[in-house]
């Protein structure tokens, strides 16, 4: 089982970690000032560094910069980079494919943070607090494995699982609802405008659910089972031991799983590229799959460049609000 | 489970580790810990309205695991048999020419071995570079580390799109386009990013005393990173070599850009390429699928012992 929930382990230790440093170095003011080997000089500590940051500074500070040169040129591969200004970003602006894909992007939200969140919430108390507690905890693991078992797999096999489902002709999907005598919805379901996109959003619910189950039972593990008890023998009811404790007491790993799922459905690549291509029309189009298309299809590099910075500021931002929003959120814990 | 992220960070090493190394040891067991063990048995009073929750949770379990189920049922039917009996019964043969098509098609061997490759150096390389880094940020404690941390942390971010063309094009230049050094190099850069981050604080509360030892005994640094402080971390820098490992199998888009020839391509490259092709029938696609989803489900059961005697390594010291 630990493997299983080695990756949601780590995403929660980001925070821990950084806790644990603010709170280190408040504790020893002077501590920082020398490397924790005593003797020689702090300086040279600095070779050690060479070889992560040069490769660094190669594979992703120059590429970043010169993405952002591409934004205000027009190149289209071959012939050098024409300086345009801000056309690109005037451009993008209006235009209705961008919009329509943070309009999906929204859409890949909704799938992969708040429905997995507030599903994987309940699920993760369920697990713990009632099959866990009066039908074993044995069946909790097992029952947590199999929410967790998509995630284990690349997303684009994940998607292509789905997929075969999802096929027009002969899919599974289609075969069962002929089959039970519903032949009236068989559709196909990828293919069409109006149900490609709940389609892919129902595989991202299904990638994406045993993610926060497993955070959020990890950190359930914290709780005082007595707390429980005793709200029970208050009289608190499931609903109430569910606001007051559960909630309560993992927060911090709601904002972690808020945070890292909200970046990863703003990233979302493969899955559209395997399934949809961004189609049917641009009803799937997602920025990450703009850029790419832009890039390698149509050839538009500063335009992908610029797609792609524009999926870069969204995502910094949203970064920023979130760890500003926990910021305050501890405070206000603290203050207490 | 939490006995990993106390693992990767010394300072919570000694809350409860006797808890957790006996949980890893015993996977599944309970979820609560010892302490609750006894009140266990009685599994007293379970109204009716538990049962209604067991069975929602159980189906739902079910609705989950129901794709895997039907991919194995049905990579082993042929297109006929799919035809008359649909997907959801057993096959009426056993029938594997689904899976050798595609196997010979995609040249199976190939793949998982450039997959094994890539991810293979990509790990060990970025192990080594996030202890090299670490060990200047976290015991070195070098002027303007917080900045380092701060941009080493914002390339894990990034969304790759970001970086693509300009990393295509400098590797067109030097001649790496189409190479899988070119994949290996740029992951090895990403995921050793995380490493930093991670082991940077782990390393910034290394047993000081063991530094000091060392250094009385006049090692010099670099003896002191490999005879010191790489065997003590080691159960962390293992942790960290699998989920390198893993996560850079999973990758799709870079892989997807930089390996255009079939020779070079990767597991989930090459099996995503092939969807949507003419000569994929029903049960073909369906072990394509299959063949995908291997792998990955074999790292799972292997790493998991592997991931829990890291664990349970470092919390005997």
């Amino acid at each position: 089982m630990s493997a299983l929930d080695a990756r949601a382990a780590t995403t929660i230790e980001v925070t821990d970690a950084a806790g644990g440093r603010r709170g280190r170095a408040r504790r020893n003011p002077g501590g920082p000032e020398e490397g924790l080997i005593p003797g020689a000089r702090r300086g040279t500590y600095w070779l050690y560094l060479v070889p992560g940051l040069a490769l660094l500074a190669v594979i992703v500070v120059v590429p970043l910069f010169w993405n952002i040169y591409l934004t205000f040129t027009s190149y289209r591969g071959i012939r050098p980079p024409e300086w345009i200004g801000l056309d690109n970003w005037v451009e993008l602006m209006g235009d209705r494919v961008f919009w329509t894909s943070f309009g999906n992007s929204i859409a890949m939200i909704l799938a992969m943070v708040i429905v997995p969140t507030l599903l994987g919430l309940l699920l993760a108390a369920m697990l713990f607090d009632l099959i866990g507690r009066k039908f074993g905890g044995r069946l909790a693991s097992f029952l947590r494995a199999t929410y967790y078992l998509p995630q284990i797999l690349p997303a684009v096999i994940a998607a292509i699982v789905i997929g075969w489902i999802l096929r027009p002709q002969n899919g599974a999907l289609n075969q069962v609802l002929e089959g039970i005598g519903l032949g009236d919805l068989t559709r196909n379901w990828l293919g069409s405008p109006d149900t490609a996109l709940p389609s892919l959003m129902v595989i991202m619910i299904w990638v994406q659910l045993g993610y926060p189950i497993v955070i959020f039972m990890a950190a359930l593990q914290r709780v005082d089972p007595e707390l429980y008890e005793a709200a029970e023998l208050d009289g608190a009811n499931w609903i109430q031991r569910f606001r007051a404790i559960t909630v309560g007491m993992i927060r911090p790993e709601i904002f972690v799983v808020t945070l890292t799922c909200t970046i990863a459905a703003l990233k979302v690549f493969g899955p559209v590229y395997a399934l949809t291509g961004g189609g049917p029309g641009t009803s799937t189009i997602v920025p990450a799959y703009y850029a790419y298309s832009e890039f390698f299809q149509s050839q538009q590099v500063g335009y992908g460049a610029t797609i792609a910075t524009a999926l870069t500021v969204v995502i910094a931002a949203v970064s920023v609000l979130f760890i500003l929003a926990q910021h305050r959120m501890e405070r206000k814990e603290e203050g207490r | 489970m939490t006995a990993i992220a106390r693992e990767l960070d010394p300072e919570r090493r000694d809350v409860d580790v006797s808890t957790d190394a006996s949980t890893a040891r015993r996977p599944g067991r309970d979820l609560r810990g010892p302490g609750r063990s006894p009140r266990r048995s009685g599994y007293a009073k379970r109204t009716p309205g538990d049962w209604v929750v067991l069975v929602v949770a159980v189906l739902l379990g079910f609705f989950i695991a129901v794709p895997f189920l039907l991919i194995l049922v049905n990579s082993f039917k042929s297109p006929a048999d799919y035809n008359t009996s649909g997907p959801l019964t057993l096959p009426t043969e056993f029938y594997v020419d689904g899976i050798v098509a595609f196997w010979e098609r995609v040249d199976f061997p190939e793949k998982l071995w450039n997959s094994v490759f890539i991810s293979g150096l990509v790990a060990v390389f970025a192990v080594l570079i996030s202890m090299l880094n670490a060990f200047a940020l976290g015991i070195g404690r070098v002027k303007g580390r917080l900045w380092i941390v701060v941009v080493i942390l914002l390339a894990n971010m990034l969304p790759q799109e970001v970086l693509l063309y300009p990393l295509y094009f400098m590797f067109k230049q030097v001649g790496l386009y189409d190479s899988q050094w070119a994949v290996i190099i740029i992951f090895t850069v990403i995921q050793s990013a995380f490493g930093t981050y991670l082991l940077a604080s782990v390393y910034s509360t290394f047993p000081k005393e063991l530094l000091e030892a060392a250094s009385l005994d006049g090692a010099s640094r670099w003896q002191i990173l490999w005879r010191v402080v790489y065997p003590i971390s080691r159960p962390t820098l293992s942790v960290l070599l699998i989920f390198f490992f893993i996560w850079t199998w999973n990758e799709f888009l870079i892989p997807l850009t930089f390996l255009v020839s079939n020779g070079t391509q990767t597991v989930p490259v090459a099996i995503t390429v092939l969807q949507g092709d003419r000569l994929m029938d029903v049960t073909t696609t369906s072990a394509s699928a299959l063949l995908g989803l291997i792998p990955t489900l074999v790292f799972f059961l292997i790493f998991q012992r592997t991931l829990t005697r890291g664990i349970t390594a470092g919390a005997v010291k």
